[in-house]
């Protein structure tokens, strides 16, 4: 088995095999997000509480949700980085950070433009509101801190200690609600359980789709870091002048 | 499956919240779309730098064989 993971170690490997799977992630992430969207905001029944403003949710939850999951995946890859000095790992996370930085911010201001009709504010400095704003700087600081060496491999170090650092935030995003009193409403359980069916469904399909293009965004983002740490090699000067296809 | 909304004005309209929920659609699509862009246009630009680097050095190479087989013949 580590013979068979260590052959997608090798760059140009790694490389192709991105290539090969980016369609079908953007495919099925797009369709996908498409079909749990059009079936949360025209077909899903309004609240009885909330009216419509409650389809925000099909766009603020699986953003939250995987602002978290991607900040997890990234702490796998960047100590796998650390403990195996595994070069890819660390372009793996590199890849990842401005993704989850994005979601993030997706769920932050999605939240506060349903916060506003809902609760009466744009923002207030809760405990679940706050620690996902501090996850939003995590994340800024390690796409800051790669940046700001020359050398990849420190690079990569350096980032991937603020990496680990940082997982000690996603405990107290989760359980936020249940630790201090907050206007955000409590969790409906890891599977959504406690909402509806009908309101439940086109989530699942909007939290899959999310997950998807996730996917495809890392693979398309590792892709150009791996060609770009290799430009100089052979293998990279071919695929730039399209000898090697895909 | 039957549309939670009689027209599509209705639609937009989202019961009053209009305002709310079409904000939080648009805050969602442009760093999306951002994030696609950004990674695809890195892509090309990188590309295109390869081919620049690799065409000049190529160039710079048959200057140096030119200069070479010039000096070569003069000294003959």
């Amino acid at each position: 088995m580590w013979k068979w993971l260590h052959q997608w170690a090798k760059p140009e490997r790694l490389y192709q095999l991105c290539g090969r799977l980016i369609p079908w992630f953007a495919v099925l992430g797009v369709g996908t997000l498409l079909l749990g969207w059009i079936w949360g905001f025209g077909f899903a029944p309004a609240d009885y509480q909330q009216g419509n403003s409650f389809r925000i949710m099909y766009i603020h939850v699986p953003a939250a949700m995987w602002s978290m999951g991607v900040y997890a995946s990234m702490a796998i890859a960047a100590f796998i980085g650390l403990v195996w000095q595994m070069k890819m790992a660390d372009l793996v996370s590199a890849a990842m950070a401005p993704i989850g930085a994005v979601f993030t911010f997706i769920a932050l201001v999605t939240g506060s433009a349903w916060g506003k009709p809902m609760w009466g504010t744009w923002w207030i400095w809760d405990a679940r509101l706050t620690s996902e704003l501090v996850l939003l700087f995590l994340y800024m600081g390690v796409i800051a801190l790669y940046h700001s060496f020359d050398d990849r491999r420190t690079a990569g170090r350096a980032a991937g200690i603020l990496i680990l650092v940082g997982v000690v935030n996603l405990p107290i995003i989760h359980f936020s609600v249940q630790w201090w009193n907050t206007l955000h409403q409590g969790s409906s359980g890891i599977l959504q359980q406690a909402i509806d069916p009908s309101m439940r469904t086109p989530l699942r399909w909007s939290i899959l789709g999310y997950l998807l293009v996730f996917g495809a965004l890392t693979l398309m983002r590792l892709r150009n870091l791996i060609l770009f740490t290799e430009r100089h090699r052979p293998w990279a000067i071919d695929v730039a002048q399209g000898g090697g296809k895909s | 499956m039957t549309p939670a909304f009689a027209s599509l004005s209705d639609f937009f309209a989202m019961g009053g919240y209009a305002f709310y929920v079409w904000l939080a659609v648009i805050l969602t699509l442009i760093p999306l779309f951002g994030l696609v862009l950004h990674t695809v246009l890195f892509r090309r630009r990188m590309l295109a730098e390869i081919r620049q680097r690799q065409s000049r050095e190529r160039r710079i190479r048959a200057a140096k064989s030119k200069k070479t087989a010039n000096e070569a013949g003069e000294s003959v």
